[in-house]
This record gives structure tokens, C-alpha cells and sequence, in this order.
């Protein structure tokens, strides 16, 4: 499905990523983990093409997608989350997921319908499954953080992504609403066959839903396999977990 | 709630102005509409798309230059030429917003204005074609003639015919950029304008739907363009160099870039400013400096928003009793 | 097909030029670069900068050198009036969109313009060279004013001595760490609000200053202000803004290609200044030296 190698990327002088190879199967659930600053959404930009690598590739569906423009990765099949909440603040909640499913089927270039009729059904089934349905005609800025963070993976399932990569989708959440974010994205990765990559601080929600698990370390790729696997890795808890605890 | 056709309304009023009988009324009129059709090409970009443009006035002097030279040299007639005068400017905006639209922010507004003088030096100097510094005087009104023989307007001026003929065509391309913002195309210049980084990963070009934008605000600058040179009886450099471009971004913001209409309210309100302070003081560039300037810092939504901003505020207080006090009126989007 | 003397004089013309360019340029790269402003009064600066050098000539006319202490007046005059603008109005206008900078200062300079026909009128004034620079030199058989000389001589000064300031002095760093972010600014427990100030002073100061020793080449008009702006903002285009050696190489390419194009297109040398920016930003959209912003 999503395929990198010898990925690298420095920010003058400073190596971010650092010859990194990783893959991730069809229907797999991953996750990036690595102390702050180890990489983890340079790495993600690396992918989605909002960076351009200075080393190495990355293939999509097997097709070479190095240092091609965002817009046409998204448009080959990948949704993706930002670390700092990323929606259309000024756009209300209906909009911000129409606006997706608009862009995503590539009817933004139509100038002979009314926007405000287009996607209606689709658009308010996916609010409904988000929990959203209350505040669809809520200016988006005006939410808390938790419900633009579900925003936020509206606008990335309407894009209707075979892989979903979320950065740090439950920052700044408290633990209830982590425990159902991350519920949430269970179920939609199930009913919709998704491959999921996502980076993430808390450990409990990395091992309870990766299946498998990347580390990096200052740039550098440390350690990779399941969930045990990774736990048991000298390195992993000298580096990582060893400064946690 | 049913929408109100604004578009409609707004176009029958204007038809009743020649019913006064002033020609200064009917000239002030005729200003407005022209001009109001440059400000409301301008917020194309500035208040649907989010870009700066400090260079509109490259495709108001191209398409008033297109406009004025096949009429006056090629005896064109006036559909044709004021086509032309779209297309033109629309050409250029193309190949300039090509270059535009890699930049952002402040270097995408510097670059416009660069590209605008460069339009600017080629009006002033190439005096074989636009006449240089003397412009292209005595442009020739469009052939109106047969509105003379239509009861009611046969009793009207030749000015009055031609602003008659302009309220049409703008009230036509207001039509027209009233479908832009609605359409699909005009949710995703407003989904660029909020979130350009967000925007690329739902999979817009961002950069083609900007050099897009950027294209038909050039065309609607050109058609108001072409107006203005007929209206004015004369096409001068003057209408390219940068400081035309500020006009529109001022009319806009007295207007209120948050609203479709506002930009137009502006363009109304600048010119009778204008006429007013004109009448009294010579140094009208100073008035319009304060005037600008308490603007700025005292109502930054221009007429519109404050107008909105009053609307929405007495709605919160008459329905709910102010709970939601706390919360500032925010406009919900380009309505 | 032209003699050399004649192309060194256009060569040093252009020189000349440059360095004007480069004391407006350089003032409006250097606030753009510290406080994201991109000031279009910068231009009315360098105007009311020559009108008061004007005005202090003839008020300390007696005086054999007083050119030097009048462009040095005009020029602290016009930092002052940068303090004042800065200080009571531009500072509110940080946290709202460029497009509200952007109108402010054009609103000082309508207002500017404005003021400057009310107090001086509208007809061309001039400076005389001061006695001491009012010679001149035979170069390559080309002859040269010592005023001219005098300052290309200054151009590059300024520029060696705001290099050493910004690279080499704590007080370089609190502006190269404002160019960066304010955050950092306020770690390094500098005043935000002086520091910004400060560099809206210098900047103007520069601006003053150009207009103040333009005077002896250049009469004064009003409508000098709307023109060197623009010229000065094709050689920040050009050289990348924000960027000082940038500037300077943008001014002395801009001041090279007007000098030579007048030369080729005897009309149309403003317009081989344009051609060259287009084609340096095919290359390299954010000017030689710039770097992409978001």
C-alpha cells in the first residue's frame, strides 16, 4: 500500500529524517511513535507531499509519488490529519466536509450547479457518524477542540481515503475523549477497510490498536515489528521508553 | 427564508436614475456602476480567494486601452470591442498570475504591483500605440442611436443611453461572478482563502484555482476597464499606474470585503465622498488618507460589516436574550 | 559602436543610481524583515526626507557645510516622524491581515503627499552641492562629480556597516532573532514593542537620508515619492526580501539594466527592468536571495 525508502530530509543542516524505510500493507493498522522531535510529522509531510525529500522514495499503490504535489496524492487515495488542528475556521462544519467531498470528486471546477446543493446527503450521513449532526451549522472556529479534531477526520473520510494517515489525533484531548476518538477511528477504519498510520503520544492507545508499531529516533529509524516486538527492543526502551519512566 | 434577488432589485433602481432628469446625477450614477464592477472583480480575489492584489489596475488600463483602440482606430463596434477588452486582460492576468500565484501573503501583493508597472511603463512610453503621456483621447460612445427610437428613452441624453448600456453589462457580469461564488468553483477559492494547506489536502490545486480566480477578476477589470474609457472620453496611463490599484482595495474595504454586495456600497460611497469633499477641498488624496485610516481602526468590516455586525447583534438580543453575548458576531461566510 | 568612456559613464550612472536605491531599498527590506510590514510610506519618507533638507538648507543657508548638518537633521526628522507612526498607530495594526498594513500605509501616503504640496507647493525645489564636494574628477575620460563619487563611496558603507551591526553585535542578534519569531525574541528577554520600533526608525532613518542626499542630483517634485516606492520594490523583488546583500545586488542590477537599457530601447528601459525581474523570477520566485515564506 504505502511504501518508503532511504527517505531523508534536513532543515539546514539539521537531519529531520534520516534514511528511513517503512511499509504498510493493505488494511493494516500502524503507528510512528518517537520522543518529541524524533521526526514523526516531518515524516508525514515527507509522504503527503507537502515536503520535498532529499533523499530516497515513497510509493503509494506502487506508484512512485516522490515530490509530487499534495493535491494529487490526496486525489490517488490518502486522507490525512495535522498535528495542530487544520480545518476551515471561518467555513461552518457543513461546509468544511462538503467543501472535501466537492473538492475530492473534482467538481471544483464546476461553475453550473449551486454548491450549497451538492454532497447534502452524503455529507450530513458522515456528520451523523461523527457525532456531529448538532453542529453542522456551527461556524467551525467557534468549537472546541475536541469536535474541530472530529472536523478535522470528516474532511479526511470525505476525501473517501484508502489509507488514512492521523497525526496525533488525540492531542490536547482529555482521557475520556481519547478513549472515544479513538473508538471512533476503530470503527471507521473497520466499516470502511481503511489502512491507518498514525503517530501518537500515549502509549496505552499506540499498543491497544497498532499492529505494528515504527520508532524513530532523531530522524532515524530504531526499531519496527508488533507491538511485543517492539516493547521487548533494547534499544526502543533505552531511548524512548527509558526516558519516559 | 427565501433568498432575495439583490441582483435584480438593485438593477431595476438603477434603471429608474435617468428618470431624474440630472445629468449630474446620471454621471455619478454611471461612475458607480463602472467602478463598482472593478471593486467587485477585486474581492473576487481579495475577499473569496484571500489573495492581496496590489495591481488591479493592470487589467482595468489593459482592457480600457483594448477597448478604446478598436473603437476609436478600428471603428469596431462597441460589443465586440468591449469583449475584446475582457479578453485582453484576461490574457495578461494569466500570464502574470502565473508568476503571482507561486508567491504568498505580501510577496504575491508585491509582484502584482510590479507586473502592474511594468503595464503602467508600456502605456506611458509606447506612444506609437496608446498615445503616451497625451493617452487616447475622444473615444467614441457606442452606437446607441436605436434606443432613440424606444418610447420613454428616446427623451433621454446620450449619456443616458450609454449608462443605460453600462448598468446592463455590469448588472450581467454581477450575474455573472454572483454564479462564480456560488458554484462549486466559488466554495473552493473560499476553502483556499481559509486554509490554503488544508485546502491541497482534499485535493485542490491551490495554485491553478488561484491563477483561475486571479483570470476572471482580470476579465471583470478589463469589461469595467473598457466602460470607464468610454465614460471617461478618454483612455490615459493614469489607469494602470499603482495607485488606481489601492482604489478598488479602498472602495472594498469601505464597502466590507465579508459580503458579496459590499464592495459596491464602497464603490458608491467613495464616489460620492469624492463628489462631496471634491466640491469643497482640493485635497481630496488627504481627506481619503484620514478617512482610510479611521476605517481601519475604527470599522474594520467597512459598511457592510458594521451594518451585519449591528443586524446580527440586535437578532442575538431580541431572540436569546443575549446568552450569547460572550461571543463576538462573527460574519458566517461571504453571503 | 560606442566609445568606452561613454559606456563607463553610463556604467557609473548607473552606479550612482544604484546606491539611492539601494538607502530607500534597504530601509524597507530591513522593517519587512523584522516586522512582516511592507511600507508603502517608505517612499513618502524619502520625499518629506528631501523637502525638510530643502527646508534646513535655507534655514542654516550661512553656514559653508550646512548641507551636511541639514541632511543629517532631515534624516532624524524622519526616523522621528517613523517613531511616531509606529508608536501611535502601525503597532495596533500587528495581529490584523496584511491587507490593513498594507491600506495604512497608503493611507500616509495619500495624507503625506498631501501634506507635503501644502507646506512646500508644488514646484520643483533643488539643493546646491555642498562647496566641499562640488568639484569634479576626470576618470577614464569620463568626469565625474565628487558628489558622486562621494556617494558611491557611501553606499557600500552603509551596507558593510548594517552587515557588521546585524552579524557581529548583541544588538544584531535581538534583530536577527525578531526577523525569526517574536517568541524567541521575548526569551532572549528583549522589549518587543522598542525593538520593533527601533527598526521602523532605522529603516525610515535610511529612507530620510536618501531623500535628503538625492537632493543635490535630483530636484524635488511631488510625485517622487509614488515612483521611487515602486523602484524600489522591483529591487527587493529581485534581490529577495528580507535579504540585505540581496537588496544590494538587486539595486545594483536594477541601476545597471536602466543605465544600459536606455542604451538598447531608448524608450522602453523601465520596461527591460521589468523583463529582467520576470525572467529572475522564473527562476527563482522568491528573488535571489529570498526564501520561500509561508
Amino acid at each position: 500500500m504505502l511504501e518508503v525508502s532511504g527517505l531523508s530530509k534536513a532543515f539546514d543542516g539539521f537531519t529531520a529524517v534520516d534514511k528511513v524505510d517503512f511499509a504498510v500493507r493493505r488494511g493494516e493498522i500502524a503507528a510512528v511513535i518517537g520522543p518529541n522531535g524524533a521526526g514523526k510529522s516531518t515524516f508525514f509531510n515527507l509522504i503527503t507531499g507537502h515536503l520535498k525529500p532529499d533523499a530516497g522514495r515513497v510509493l503509494f499503490k506502487q506508484r512512485d509519488v516522490t515530490g509530487a504535489p499534495p493535491h494529487r496524492i490526496c486525489l490517488m487515495g490518502m486522507g490525512r490529519s495535522f498535528q495542530r488542528t487544520n480545518i476551515f475556521p471561518k467555513l461552518t462544519v457543513f461546509e468544511n466536509v462538503q467543501a472535501a467531498f466537492i473538492t475530492h470528486r473534482r467538481r471544483g471546477s464546476n461553475f453550473w450547479s449551486l454548491s450549497d446543493s451538492l454532497y447534502r446527503g452524503e455529507t450530513e450521513a458522515l456528520l451523523g457518524s461523527l457525532g456531529l449532526a448538532d453542529q453542522a451549522d456551527a461556524t467551525s472556529a467557534v468549537l472546541s477542540h475536541g469536535n474541530q479534531k472530529q472536523v478535522e477526520l470528516g474532511i479526511a473520510l470525505a476525501c473517501d481515503p484508502e489509507i488514512l494517515l492521523l497525526d496525533e489525533p488525540t492531542a490536547g484531548m482529555s482521557a475520556a475523549e481519547t478513549r472515544d476518538t479513538i473508538r471512533l477511528i476503530q470503527r471507521i477504519a473497520a466499516e470502511r477497510a481503511l489502512t491507518l498510520l498514525f503517530t501518537e503520544h500515549d502509549m496505552e492507545v499506540v499498543f491497544s490498536i497498532a499492529q505494528k508499531i515504527a520508532v524513530l529516533h532523531q530522524g532515524r529509524l530504531i526499531a519496527e515489528g508488533t507491538p511485543e516486538a517492539v516493547q521487548q527492543n533494547p534499544d526502543v526502551r533505552r531511548v524512548y521508553l527509558g526516558e519516559r519512566h | 427564508m427565501k433568498r432575495v434577488p439583490w441582483t435584480l432589485i438593485v438593477f431595476a433602481a438603477g434603471l429608474l436614475v435617468p428618470l431624474l432628469g440630472s445629468r449630474f446625477y446620471t454621471f455619478v450614477a454611471t461612475d458607480i456602476v463602472i467602478l463598482s464592477l472593478f471593486a467587485m472583480s477585486l474581492n473576487l480575489l481579495l475577499g473569496y480567494t484571500g489573495l492581496v492584489s496590489f495591481g488591479h489596475a493592470a487589467y482595468f488600463g489593459i482592457g480600457a486601452y483594448t477597448c478604446a483602440l478598436l473603437m476609436k482606430h478600428a471603428n469596431a463596434p462597441f460589443v465586440p470591442s468591449l469583449i475584446a477588452a475582457g479578453l485582453m486582460a484576461a490574457a495578461a492576468a494569466l500570464l502574470f498570475g502565473f508568476f503571482c500565484v507561486r508567491l504568498t501573503r505580501i510577496y504575491f501583493a508585491m509582484l502584482t504591483l510590479a507586473f502592474a508597472q511594468i503595464v503602467w511603463a508600456i502605456c506611458f512610453k509606447w506612444n506609437d500605440v496608446t498615445g503616451g503621456e497625451q493617452g487616447l483621447p475622444n473615444v467614441p460612445y457606442p452606437g446607441l442611436d436605436w434606443m432613440g427610437s424606444v418610447p420613454v428613452l428616446g427623451g433621454f441624453r446620450v449619456a443616458d443611453h450609454f449608462y443605460l448600456c453600462a448598468l446592463s453589462v455590469v448588472a450581467l457580469c454581477f450575474a455573472g461572478l454572483r454564479r462564480i461564488v456560488d458554484a462549486p468553483f466559488g466554495r473552493v477559492l473560499t476553502v483556499i482563502r481559509d486554509n490554503a494547506e488544508r485546502a491541497q489536502f482534499i485535493g485542490v490545486n491551490v495554485r491553478a484555482y488561484q491563477l483561475a480566480a486571479f483570470v476572471l477578476a482580470g476579465f471583470f477589470a478589463g469589461i469595467s476597464g473598457g466602460l470607464f474609457g468610454i465614460f471617461n472620453r478618454g483612455v490615459f496611463p493614469d489607469f494602470a499606474f499603482w495607485t488606481k490599484s489601492a482604489e478598488p482595495l479602498i472602495m472594498t474595504i469601505l464597502g466590507g470585503m465579508g459580503s458579496f454586495w459590499g464592495p459596491a456600497v464602497g464603490a458608491a460611497a467613495f464616489i460620492v465622498l469624492n463628489q462631496q469633499i471634491t466640491s469643497y477641498t482640493e485635497y481630496w488624496p488627504l481627506t481619503m488618507g484620514t478617512v482610510l485610516i479611521v476605517l481601519l481602526f475604527v470599522f474594520p468590516g467597512g459598511i457592510a460589516g458594521t451594518l451585519l455586525g449591528l443586524l446580527e447583534r440586535g437578532r442575538v438580543r431580541a431572540g436569546r436574550g443575549g446568552t450569547a453575548a460572550g461571543a463576538a458576531p462573527m460574519v458566517k461566510r461571504n453571503a | 559602436m560606442f566609445e568606452f568612456s561613454f559606456l563607463f559613464g553610463q556604467f557609473l550612472g548607473g552606479i550612482t543610481a544604484a546606491m539611492f536605491l539601494f538607502l530607500i531599498a534597504s530601509g524597507l527590506s530591513l522593517i519587512f524583515g523584522v516586522l512582516r510590514v511592507l511600507n508603502f510610506a517608505h517612499g513618502s519618507f524619502y520625499m518629506i526626507g528631501a523637502y525638510l533638507a530643502w527646508q534646513f538648507v535655507h534655514l542654516i543657508a550661512p553656514a559653508p557645510e550646512g548641507f551636511w548638518l541639514a541632511a543629517l537633521a532631515a534624516a532624524v526628522s524622519i526616523a522621528l516622524l517613523g517613531a511616531i507612526v509606529e508608536r501611535a498607530l502601525l503597532r495596533h495594526l500587528y495581529s490584523r491581515e496584511e491587507l490593513y498594513q498594507l491600506l495604512f500605509t497608503y493611507a500616509l501616503v495619500l495624507i503625506l503627499g498631501d501634506m507635503a504640496k501644502i507646506v512646500w507647493g508644488t514646484q520643483q525645489l533643488s539643493v546646491s552641492r555642498p562647496p566641499s564636494l562640488a568639484g569634479s574628477s576626470e576618470v577614464f575620460g569620463v568626469t565625474i562629480p565628487h558628489y558622486n563619487l562621494f556617494i558611491m563611496g557611501l553606499g557600500p558603507s552603509i551596507a558593510v556597516g548594517a552587515w557588521y551591526v546585524l552579524q557581529h553585535t548583541p544588538l544584531g542578534r535581538i534583530v536577527r532573532a525578531a526577523a525569526l519569531d517574536r517568541e524567541t525574541l521575548g526569551a532572549l528577554g528583549a522589549n518587543v514593542g522598542w525593538v520593533y520600533t527601533g527598526m521602523f526608525m532605522a529603516g525610515s532613518f535610511l529612507a530620510g537620508l536618501g531623500g535628503a542626499l538625492v537632493t543635490p542630483i535630483k530636484s524635488i517634485v511631488p510625485g517622487m515619492d509614488v515612483e521611487i516606492i515602486v523602484e524600489a520594490f522591483i529591487v527587493v523583488v529581485i534581490g529577495g526580501l528580507g535579504s540585505f546583500w540581496g537588496t544590494f545586488l538587486g539595486a545594483l542590477i536594477y541601476g545597471q539594466v536602466l543605465s544600459f537599457g536606455i542604451l538598447i530601447f531608448p524608450r522602453f528601459s523601465i520596461f527591460a527592468v521589468s523583463v529582467l525581474m520576470a525572467a529572475i523570477l522564473i527562476i527563482r520566485p522568491w528573488g535571489l536571495f529570498g526564501r520561500p515564506l509561508k
